[in-house]
């Protein structure tokens, strides 16, 4: 089992003829992933590593009964092939594309809400269920089966932790980034929500980072929902107010977005913070150990 | 990207907003020359996009043009903040009776834009919401329906605005949101707007902050950018599209990937050492991009040791092993020690290669707290 993707999901890649869109579905479909179309306006009738390309999403739904999109569409263009994504009706869609204007992405993430469209990202690295689903540009080697759930803002930041985990013997359900933007379809409760029905999920590892009150919505679902263990850490802890770090989201504006208040939300919701990546494994043992000790 | 007082006046005024009048000046000699034109008594503002401008001294009254000559020879050329003064705003002033607060803005946590309204206008508004709520109206405003009548009516309903000014802010509210969408702003503000004793409003201070991502669509405002406002390490990395923030520390930090770096930052720090700077060389970066990664953050006198820590999905550590060696061989070698983690894609070809290149100075490390430990150590000592 794994939250949002696995082996039934029939994933459409929009910019597949690009430079990344064509190198991430050739590592898609070799990590199993069911890569079924293509969508390229103006390619419709080529192939990309085997894959039929489309010149829209609604031929290529049709024509492959797809259910996720995955966009590697340039900025520009990409807030609109989300668009088409959502009203083809399409499920589940995966924004990788990073620099999006913040209008843009209102108006997408209040059309998927209209239409119960799943969106996760923009500026993300997608998510992977191992063993099941690639959905996105994570290195698959790097992920094993297991029971760890994790959600984080961060790409490289998840690969160190999965790292550190899968040493410790700790494999993943699902890990999902949501990506780094201040306007992003799926949050941490989100995805907290979705840890908290998967069967397969014993704990869940959650990366925030400063910059917005996702962390401090995470810490309220917590308290108020989930019965599973959560472990956190926090980046961006010596940050200088007003300064982006990187991401378009990553920024303490005034009083918001501080790292001190993310800490405090969490520590009061139960969830212990590391104070280094490299304590998260025990972290996760430990509670683990507990909540299957609490069941038996 | 934000906008200096008078760049963003001057979208009010092309929305229909009133502004008091007023001229940029680069020199003391033209300075008294507007406050001549404008007659009366002046307010001269320094031009940099900070908040708290009065506070740090950056805005004098004048009642006459020698005086404004004065203000204006003793701001210009003067440092405020990281901003050297360029050019002050020459600006007539207006008798005011109240001062109220109004922005459109976007709400991260709500995904919406929302209307800000006050009557503790003039005030830091972070501080009006925390010390008196009351005072602060907010209406969320549907992207897809856009301002209606209703949003406005509410707003300053909520707000407690005069009765009989509710129509003009109400136009004020309209002409802020068309210029919200128009430039793709993250934030548009008037504060103070002010009620002058003849009983209508004008925007006495503005600020817009502009969407950089939505910057490709704006040619015209691209361009507005004010030089001064970053580093010029800052300004450089952005030519070469790294994501640079300079800090003020000795621990020079390299790495791929924006929450990896902000985490290694913390990890220097915890070893007891300050971070000299942000850099993100970004995913799949090729070993030209490792290589002017590592010369900008060379080149910033105060970093005493450099860390570069790399966690490779679709990065190779190869290709990172491949920019530092040619860096560092074309600068002659290191002008401080590296120390380099590698970690993921090709790890075992990467530090083999960094073996292989016998350049001095630059030390493996095995995992990222080592790393952070050691970079510590060796600018501690350099230090």
């Amino acid at each position: 089992m794994a939250i949002l993707a696995d082996r039934s999901t029939r994933l459409i890649v929009q910019g597949i003829t690009g430079r990344e869109g064509a190198f991430h579905t050739r590592q898609m479909l070799d990590y199993g992933t069911r890569v079924v179309a293509g969508v390229t306006p103006g390619k419709g009738g080529t192939a990309v590593e085997g894959v039929p390309v489309f010149d829209t999403v609604a031929r290529a739904r049709e024509a492959t009964g797809a259910n996720a999109s995955i966009i590697f569409v340039p900025a520009a263009f990409a807030a609109d092939a989300a668009l088409e994504a959502i009203e083809a009706g399409l499920k589940l869609v995966v924004v990788i594309t990073e620099g999006i204007p913040v209008q843009d992405m209102l108006r997408v993430v209040a059309r998927a809400r209209e239409k119960q469209t799943r969106l996760i990202g923009p500026n993300c690295p997608g998510l992977i269920s191992p063993g099941e689903a690639l959905l996105g540009i994570l290195p698959g080697r790097v992920f094993t089966p297991g029971p760890v759930g994790i959600v984080s803002r961060s790409g490289t930041l998840t690969y160190e932790v999965v790292h550190l985990l899968g040493r410790a013997g700790l494999g993943q359900s699902t890990c999902v980034g949501v990506g780094g933007d201040p306007i992003i379809g799926t949050r941490f409760a989100d995805v907290l929500q979705l840890f908290e029905q998967d069967p397969a999920t014993e704990a869940v590892v959650l990366i925030g980072e400063i910059g917005g009150t996702d962390e401090e919505e995470a810490a309220a679902f917590i308290r108020r929902s989930m019965t599973k263990p959560v472990v956190s850490f926090i980046s961006g802890r010596t940050a200088p107010p007003g300064k982006r770090m990187g991401h378009a989201g990553a920024i303490i504006s005034g009083r918001m977005g501080t790292p001190q208040s993310k800490v405090e939300a969490l520590t009061a919701a139960g969830v212990p913070v590391a104070s280094s990546i490299d304590e998260i494994p025990q972290l996760v043992k430990e509670r683990i150990g507990r909540a299957v000790a609490g069941r038996a | 990207m934000r906008l200096t007082e008078a760049q963003s006046k001057a979208l009010f005024r092309s929305v229909g907003l009133p502004t008091p009048d007023g001229e940029l000046a680069t020199n003391p000699d033209e300075a008294g020359r507007i406050a001549g034109r404008l007659g009366g008594r002046v307010a001269v503002k320094v031009q940099i996009p900070i908040g708290g401008r009065g506070k740090a001294g950056g805005i004098r009254l004048a009642d006459s043009p020698n005086q404004a000559a004065e203000h204006a020879r003793a701001l210009l050329g003067s440092r405020i903040r990281d901003y050297v003064v360029r050019e002050v705003l020459v600006e007539r002033a207006v008798p005011i009776s109240r001062e109220y607060y109004l922005s459109v803005t976007v709400d991260r946590a709500r995904q919406s834009p929302v209307a800000i309204f006050s009557t503790a206008g003039g005030m830091d508004i972070e501080e009006v919401a925390e010390q008196t709520p009351e005072r602060i109206a907010k209406q969320w405003i549907d992207i897809g329906l856009g301002l209606r009548d209703f949003h406005a009516r509410r707003l300053f309903d909520e707000g407690g605005a005069p009765a009989a000014l509710r129509a003009e802010l109400g136009r004020f509210l309209s002409g802020l949101w068309g210029l919200f969408n128009r430039v793709d702003a993250q934030l548009v503000e008037i504060n103070p707007l002010a009620e002058t004793q003849d009983g209508h409003l004008v925007a006495l201070d503005g600020k817009v902050e502009i969407d950089d991502n939505a910057l490709f669509r704006h040619p015209d405002l691209a361009a507005m950018r004010s030089v001064e406002a970053d580093h010029p390490l800052e300004r450089e990395a952005r030519a070469h599209n790294l994501a640079y923030v300079k800090l003020t520390g000795s621990v020079g930090v390299i790495g791929n990937g924006a929450g990896l770096v902000m985490a290694t930052l913390d990890a220097v720090q915890r070893e007891g050492g300050r971070p000299g700077n942000f850099l993100d060389i970004g995913g799949g970066a090729r070993a030209e991009v490792v290589e002017k990664a590592l010369r900008i953050v060379m080149s910033d006198p105060e970093v005493k040791a450099v860390l570069l820590n790399v966690f490779g999905g679709i990065t190779r550590c190869d290709e990172v092993a491949r920019g530092l060696v040619q860096a560092l061989s074309a600068l002659g070698g290191p002008r401080v020690p590296v120390v380099v983690r590698l970690a993921g894609t090709r790890e075992e070809e990467g530090r083999a290669l960094l073996a292989q290149s016998r350049v001095n100075g630059v030390e493996s490390a095995a995992t990222f707290q080592e790393a952070a430990r050691r970079a510590v150590q060796l600018a501690t000592a350099a230090g």
